[in-house]
């Protein structure tokens, strides 16, 4: 312990001695980390507003939303889905039992609801009366809206038992006030706990009437997407509503016979395992780049560690005419290594919780960046693993020089 | 020098060889030194450029082994050593002083005085209590926070003194420690040398100069890594 502690001592005395060097060394390390702490920060705070959207969606729910086909997007129009499309579905689509509009207005800053000094980030929804019953939940305590809340776009909101911990909300929050944006919102309910899925809490969102939702986000947004959620009656029925949905969206997007659809009608399930695919892809591309950056940044400490035990020859020399034992000389330039890589992988953890923040504050209607603890700990994990492996090298080399050879160098 | 043979035996060669082969060229560097050095012991070890007297200071040091011979270091076998029995010998037995100094470079004069108590495993504070009095008796006690290049030739020297005593070795080693120094911080450092050597210290000193073997009671020459004379002196100052 006590000769750990002496080689951790002179690698930090080294390490400063050459500060410049010592941040160009593991440059690799930080850039390498710095681009999967943020790819996995946007994945992950998508992920978990993606997940929260999904929850609780029944196995008899379709969930009908827009969807830009790759031609479409080169062109840079988007394609949306509106209130004109829902009505029309509700009139000409028969099976339906309940039908909600959907509009997600957690999009980066505006996701940010406050209650005295507390501040935090949430999915805000502006939801129909039918949205409790399509995804299977209830107030446990308080009400939900009614018509009137509707029809005056009241500030009044049902939230998630997460908002309560987050905000440190009274236990009994109805009556309360919270700030949404810039707008004073009162809680009349709190909806049931739903749990975690995939380890995401699905508790922290703020759900307000539809028309109260267009008020506070329309002002920003000319032309809104909404999301069309419902609940088929018949199980059985289900790919007959799913066409006849389809059939009454093309005609009124106006879309000719050799066009491709501009929206998608997915099953609870289907959305589920669309979105996983995109995560699994992204996960794989990312381990990629760490795999590949770590490699290149350990070869980066290995080199600067092998220059370093050749320039240092006569110091080592020294330190074994001194009495250092092969393992003190080892150990030394070991934790050398091993420090730069995790100096390397503090730097860019936290360089790339920065990126990915600013990526997703800039990309209009991103989800606030998150990086789960897991991603942290494996950065940290791979670093020490690569200052420990590509360390190895030069620090055995070090420790093998012959006492009189190293003197004698010059 | 009566007195002398009734001190115990410290170092003690017998038939000791270094050969070097390069190519097909076989040279001896030491070629059959037998030697015994006594407790308190002051040697001078003298002769011409190449005659394989740092050879013999750096076998002594356990810096390096004999090709063939035996070693006898305070009754145990050097021989038989291992690699980390000799980083001990290195450490606790053996002050080894050179000629170009060879501190850390990096290091304050403390920290340079420290590190040889770093592989005792003795704890930090009590390492630069240690430290401070060694560098406090060679007079560098206002010098501790200076760097080896922020002092003179012959403050390093003494740097490099004390960090060879820091331990109290049985035997202080020192090959040409007056080479890089001018004749006046020569005389200065022999004279503290010299006091070590009457505070009872073993030393084993390599010189070209017969003013510096002077000081010593006994002077080994080497020829072509030979014992060519042995002799005895009273030392003169
Ligand atoms: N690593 C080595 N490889 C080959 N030959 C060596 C090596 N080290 C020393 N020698 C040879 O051994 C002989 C003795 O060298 P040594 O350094 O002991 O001489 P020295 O008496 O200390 O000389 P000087 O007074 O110049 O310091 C020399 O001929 C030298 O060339
Ligand atoms: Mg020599």
């Amino acid at each position: 312990m006590n000769t750990f502690l002496e080689s951790l001592r002179s690698a930090l005395e080294s390490i400063r001695a050459h500060g410049f060097r010592s941040l160009l060394t593991s440059l690799g390390i930080i850039i390498g980390v710095t681009s999967v702490i943020a790819v996995v920060s946007i994945v992950q705070g998508m992920s978990e507003s993606i997940n929260a959207q999904f929850a609780g969606l029944g196995s008899n729910s379709l969930t009908v939303r827009s969807h830009t086909p790759f031609k479409q997007a080169m062109q840079g129009k988007y394609s949306k889905l509106q209130d004109s499309d829902m009505r029309a579905i509700v009139r000409q689509v028969d099976g339906i039992s309940h039908v909600t509009p959907v509009l997600y207005a957690n999009t980066g800053s505006r996701g940010g609801i406050s209650y005295r000094a507390q501040s935090a980030t949430s999915n805000i929804m502006g939801i129909g009366p039918s949205y409790l019953k399509v995804n299977g939940i209830y107030p446990q305590s308080g009400r939900f809206f009614t018509r009137d809340d509707e029809n005056r776009r009241r500030l009044v909101c049902a939230i998630g038992v997460d908002i309560i911990e987050n905000l440190e909300l009274p236990k009994d929050p109805i009556g309360e006030f919270f700030l949404i944006g810039n707008n004073w919102c009162k809680i009349i309910g709190v909806i049931e706990k739903r749990g975690e899925i995939l380890g995401f809490s699905q508790d922290n969102y703020v759900l307000l009437p539809y028309a109260t939702a267009r008020r506070i986000i329309g002002n920003t947004r000319r032309d809104l997407d909404i999301q069309v959620q419902l609940l088929v009656e018949d199980m059985n029925r289900m790919e007959e509503v799913k066409s006849r949905i389809r059939r009454v969206l093309r005609i009124q997007h106006k879309l000719k016979a050799g066009q491709p659809d501009d929206f998608k009608v997915q099953t609870a399930e289907q959305l589920t395992e669309s979105f996983n695919a995109v995560i699994n892809t992204v996960t794989a591309v990312s381990a990629g780049i760490v795999g590949i950056s770590l490699l290149v940044g350990g070869i980066g400490i290995m080199n600067i560690m092998l220059v370093s035990v050749t320039e240092r020859t006569r110091e080592i020399g020294i330190l074994k005419a001194l009495g250092a034992t092969r393992n003190n000389i080892l150990l030394q330039f070991l934790i050398e290594a091993l420090l730069l890589s995790l100096i390397g992988g503090l730097v860019g953890v936290a360089l790339g919780y920065g990126a990915g923040a600013l990526v997703a504050a800039m990309l209009p209607g991103f989800p606030p960046a998150f990086v789960p603890l897991w991603a942290v700990l494996l950065s940290f994990g791979f670093c020490a693993a690569v200052g420990v492996i590509f360390g190895i090298i030069p620090a055995a080399k070090a420790s093998q020089l012959d006492p009189i050879d190293a003197l004698r160098y010059e | 020098m009566a007195t002398t043979s009734a001190e115990p035996i410290v170092i003690q060669l017998r038939d000791i060889y270094r050969t070097y082969i390069m190519g097909d060229q076989v040279l001896n560097a030491l070629d059959g030194v037998s030697l015994d050095i006594k407790q308190n012991e002051y040697v001078a070890v003298v002769g011409s450029s190449g005659s394989g007297k740092s050879t013999l200071m750096n076998i002594f040091g356990c810096l390096d082994r004999a090709s063939k011979g035996s070693y006898i270091l305070n009754g145990t076998d050097v021989g038989d050593m291992s690699e980390n029995e000799l980083a001990k010998v290195r450490n606790r037995q053996i002050g080894f002083v050179f000629q170009s100094f060879n501190l850390l470079s990096r290091a304050t004069a403390l920290k340079n005085v420290m590190q040889p108590l770093v592989y005792r495993g003795i704890p930090l504070a009590e390492r630069k209590e240690i430290a401070s009095q060694a560098l406090e008796k060679v007079g560098l006690g206002d010098r501790m926070g200076h760097l080896p290049n922020e002092l003179s030739g012959g403050q390093r020297q003494r740097v490099a003194i004390s960090r060879a005593l820091v331990g109290n070795p049985d035997i202080l080693l020192a090959d040409e420690p007056t080479g890089n120094l001018d004749s006046k911080t020569s005389r200065e450092i022999m004279r503290l040398i010299d006091e070590l050597h009457d505070q009872g210290q073993t030393i084993i000193m390599v010189t070209h100069e017969a003013d510096i073997a002077k000081h010593c009671n006994r002077v080994i020459s080497l020829e072509d890594g030979k014992v060519s004379s042995d002799t005895k002196q009273v030392k003169s100052r």
